[in-house]
């Protein structure tokens, strides 16, 4: 078989064109994240940073985002109510310093509501996300009790009006799921993030902890941070700083 | 006596009438009212026979691969069914003339689905743009590999 110029340059000019054009489409992909039928991996672990010296003393911007993105209502009874986020207030006694943050489910990497959970509805996605899986909980509540952080909620009574994203009804334990259904479409971020950035405070940041080039990871890197109760050894997803 | 023997018979005969008349007003569970949404497209994501029969393994499949492994595929999602079955008049799939509860309520199956999940459709939910009514391939595989011809009605 011979090859004339016109030949060999044209299949050279292909092969230049396909090397061009192939990590370009590589980009597209990376940045559009998941496809729909792909499933979750360990490759990413989504984890958010929470700075409490940037969040403000009484705004509640996070917690009612939060519920208004995941329809979670209640009916003014405040000991029963199924509550997300909550804002937490801790003080110094030697100083008198208070300061106030919002605190989640935690998105622990060995997460206790997970161990305890008798029908295997309390469980870890691969991506690190820690959620219940309805059809199965029983509505034991032994994950509420195993929780350190306070993290989930047991829905007393009936559910009308869910948003269809997240289904949510009596008999069963709920928490913060990260806003899952954002991050599988692409979001790269939560209600609360985004409610928090809206009101300038800035103090939610959501991220991949995997990715070393990640917003989240760089803010690590730069500044001293910490988890509520490093000493259970839970390694969670959500970390403080200036706490 | 006589004026209580006409009493009697004339009562009788009402009764015999009433009686006869039961056959005409059935006392059977009425057939569901089944309406289909039709600006959704003709044709279910699955043959309809196939649906009628496995519409609920469909769902416990795909709910299983959803939660657990984050594959959110709408083809065989509640969500997506409820979005096209929902009666257009009450955009819900419960109801007297829901798609779900009449047919569930005809055959005295108890659904749960709906304790959770909301009945009703996505406000949003409006056909792509672009794509065609009837999107779907005449032949489609099921989930055991077999392709089967569409079921024409």
């Amino acid at each position: 078989m011979t090859i004339n110029r016109r030949g060999f340059l044209g299949i050279s000019g292909a092969a230049i064109a396909v090397s061009a054009v192939a990590p370009g489409l590589r980009l597209i992909e990376l940045a559009e994240g998941r496809a729909p039928d792909q499933a979750v991996t360990p490759k990413q672990r989504w984890g958010l940073l929470i700075d409490a010296a940037k969040c403000a003393d009484g705004c509640t911007a996070c917690i009612d985002a939060c519920h208004e993105e995941n329809g979670v209502t209640g009916n003014n009874r405040p000991a029963t109510d199924p509550q997300w986020i909550r804002k937490v207030t801790v003080e110094d006694n030697t100083t008198g310093f208070r300061q106030s943050f919002p605190v989640m489910c935690q998105h622990c990497e060995h997460p206790p509501c997970v161990d305890v959970c008798p029908t295997g509805a309390s469980f870890k996605r691969a991506d690190g996300i820690v959620l219940v899986d309805k059809h199965t909980c029983i509505g034991c509540r032994y994950c509420m009790m195993a929780c350190p952080y306070k993290a989930r909620s047991f829905i007393h009574e009936v559910t009308t009006g869910q948003k269809t994203h997240a289904p949510r009804g009596k008999g069963t334990v709920e928490s913060c799921t990260l806003c899952v259904h954002k991050v599988d479409r692409g979001d790269n971020t939560t209600a609360c993030a985004v409610a928090c950035k809206k009101e300038g405070h800035e103090a939610i940041l959501f991220g991949d902890l995997n990715d070393p080039g990640s917003e989240i990871r760089k803010r690590l890197k730069q500044k001293p941070s910490t988890q509520l109760r490093p000493d259970l050894k839970l390694n969670t997803g959500v970390r403080y700083q200036g706490v | 006596m006589k004026r209580f023997t006409v009493g009697v018979f004339a009562g009788l005969f009402a009764l015999s009438a009433a009686y006869a008349a039961e056959p005409a007003k059935t006392t059977r569970m009425p057939a569901p009212s089944i309406q289909i949404n039709k600006d959704r497209g003709e044709q279910c994501v699955e043959p309809t026979e196939e649906m009628r029969r496995n519409h609920m393994n469909y769902i416990l499949h795909q709910r299983d691969e959803t939660m657990h492994r984050g594959i959110r595929t709408t083809k065989h999602s509640l969500k997506n069914c409820i979005n096209c079955h929902a009666n257009p008049k009450t955009g819900s799939v419960l109801g007297k003339d829901g798609f779900c509860a009449s047919c569930h309520h005809y055959a005295a199956v108890k659904i749960d689905c709906f304790e959770c999940h909301t009945d009703r459709a996505e406000k949003k939910a409006a056909i792509p743009a672009g794509r065609p009514r009837q999107a779907l391939a005449p032949v489609i595989r099921t989930a055991l590999g077999q392709p089967r011809q569409r079921h024409q009605p």
